[in-house]
């Protein structure tokens, strides 16, 4: 009985502690005025960097995947190859594991899609026109469940899986080969920039974080003698730390929700300028749609930048 | 109560020692003058007491515990035992007069309760009902002296150790200063008052410590100021 009763008593303190903790705190960040405005204002610039990185990251990560997709093995049919032998092909390539895709194009739709496309060359269509046959090949693309999965689609291919009734192969060429190193090339650049410009992204953050800790160690410093009589008064190191963490805390959530609603106007203007620019990608819908990963990120930083720089700043008055 | 034994004190930078071979006692519920010149050594005495600086040799006993040997974790609660009043007052800018002695009794792990009813008596006892909810900035030097005060006996310590508490007042702050820490005294708490102002000692009337050069030269039961 008498142990419960202690229980109930120690919980009780600790709470009575931690509200008076948070009381003070919020206090300090309220009276502090300038210096907590300050604070707030580094951590924005901080934040509003690693904000940055998020979207740079999915922006490159959407260009990535949108190549990716763009690559496919193209298969293209001599053009006496014969409608039943196409479907019979076909129907042996869905049978592979890897394939995802199979779009087939005929002789009349590669026509049609080439007069659409050169509409407006006259010329072209003319040279066409005279040649009184269509020149095009049937053709089907092929879209791998994985990039990795293509070599062996094209192994695949010329194992010669394509023959007509009297044994000769229709497919007149694959152009997987020549799409390869285009695309290769195209991945590595992004590849590339994708790890060169998250890097500069990251030492900016990782400058900024410094700056923000070198914020709150300044606050801190300029409260030493405070410290020095909160020890002298008897409070335990604990006692004294707890404030100025829930003091960076503040800074550090408030700082978040700041760049937060900064990001509203701002990814809503860039979206709408630059989708078209960015291959889709659009800002605004991309914060939309993810408002409660990156929110939790944004907040999640501001609490640890906050209450890590106050733990670290203060850590070197309570030797004693 | 209190013991320094052999206690001395060098600086890093200093030849001369600040603190030289020191045996003092002090019993509870004296009321004790420390007096010289500045550099003395009268403050790092009070400072060894409060465990701000560490003596170079011999210890400093407070009841049986040699205080800078005490663990870190229970340094706080020895202090608690103490209350220092300062020269410059040392209080927390950013606090409110009611919450500077409030700040004291809450770090001590007092209940909301105590707190309520103790501040506002010792507002009361110091004279200061009227300013509770002032900013230091806001009071005069003996205003917030009396605030500062307020903080030391909040938690009733055993101890009173003020270090040139008149320092930085008037003679009228000063001689209502020294009642105050006469009437603390006379409700059985020891004080310890380093000084320079001969006004101060002569008024109290009672035990002497002179000091010179980190040396005690004179200790008189019951004494004035003699330099």
């Amino acid at each position: 009985m008498m142990k419960v009763a202690d229980t109930s008593y120690n919980i009780i303190m600790k709470w009575i502690t931690f509200r008076r903790m948070f009381s003070s705190g919020a206090k300090n960040f309220v009276r502090s005025g300038i210096v907590s405005f300050a604070t707030v204002l580094i951590m924005v610039v901080t934040l509003g960097i690693i904000s940055m990185l998020i979207f740079l990251s999915a922006l490159l990560q959407q260009t990535l995947t949108a190549i990716e997709q763009k690559v496919d093995v193209s298969v293209y049919f001599v053009t006496t190859a014969a409608p039943s032998d196409i479907v019979a092909f076909q129907n042996k390539l869905k049978q592979l594991p890897q394939v995802a895709q199979i779009t087939y194009t005929s002789r009349n739709d590669a026509l049609s899609q080439f007069r659409a496309r050169h509409a407006n060359d006259q010329l072209t269509l003319q040279a066409l026109n005279e040649l009184g046959s269509n020149p095009l090949d049937a053709s089907i693309s092929i879209l791998a469940k994985n990039p990795s999965q293509y070599d062996s689609i094209v192994k695949f291919l010329n194992t010669g899986p394509a023959l007509s009734a009297n044994g000769t192969s229709i497919i007149d060429r694959i152009n997987y080969a020549q799409n390869k190193t285009v695309i290769n090339r195209i991945t590595f650049a992004i590849g590339a920039t994708q790890k060169i410009g998250i890097g500069i992204a990251l030492i900016f953050a990782l400058a900024s974080i410094i700056i923000a800790f070198a914020t709150v160690r300044l606050v801190i410093y300029t409260s030493r003698d405070e410290i020095t009589v909160m020890r002298l008064v008897g409070a335990s190191n604990a006692y004294i730390r707890g404030p100025f963490i829930i003091t960076g805390v503040i800074a550090g959530v408030m700082a978040a929700l700041i760049v937060l609603l900064l990001l509203i106007p701002i990814t809503w203007y860039i979206g709408g300028e630059t989708t078209l620019w960015f291959g889709g990608f659009n800002f605004f819908l991309y914060y939309r749609q993810h408002a409660v990963y990156i929110a939790s990120i944004i907040i999640g930083a501001g609490f640890f930048l906050g209450s890590t720089a106050s733990f670290i700043a203060i850590r070197r008055y309570l030797t004693a | 109560m209190i013991y320094f034994e052999k206690v001395s004190k060098i600086y890093n930078s200093d030849k001369v020692p600040a603190l030289e071979d020191i045996t003092l006692s002090i019993k509870p519920k004296e009321f004790v003058s420390i007096v010289g010149h500045s550099g003395a050594g009268k403050t790092t005495l009070l400072k060894m007491l409060i465990a701000e600086e560490k003596p170079t040799t011999g210890s400093i006993f407070f009841e049986s515990a040699n205080i800078h040997e005490l663990p870190r974790a229970q340094m706080y609660k020895y202090r608690r035992k103490i209350g220092m009043i300062f020269q410059d007052f040392r209080l927390i800018p950013h606090k409110t007069a009611y919450e500077n002695i409030s700040f004291a009794m809450e770090a001590a792990g007092k209940p909301d309760e105590d707190i309520a009813s103790d501040v506002p008596h010792i507002l009361e006892l110091v004279d200061l009902s009227e300013k509770a909810n002032h900013f230091p900035r806001q009071l005069s030097g003996g205003e917030q002296q009396r605030v500062a005060i307020g903080r030391a006996i909040i938690n009733q310590p055993d101890v009173i150790v003020a270090d040139e508490p008149t320092g930085n007042l008037d003679p009228m702050n000063a001689y209502e200063i020294v009642q105050i820490l006469q009437k603390i005294n006379e409700f059985d708490t020891t004080v310890l008052v380093a000084t320079h102002n001969k006004g101060v000692v002569d008024l109290v009337g009672r035990r002497v410590i002179t000091m010179e050069r980190g040396k005690i030269i004179r200790d008189d039961e019951s004494g004035g100021y003699v330099l």
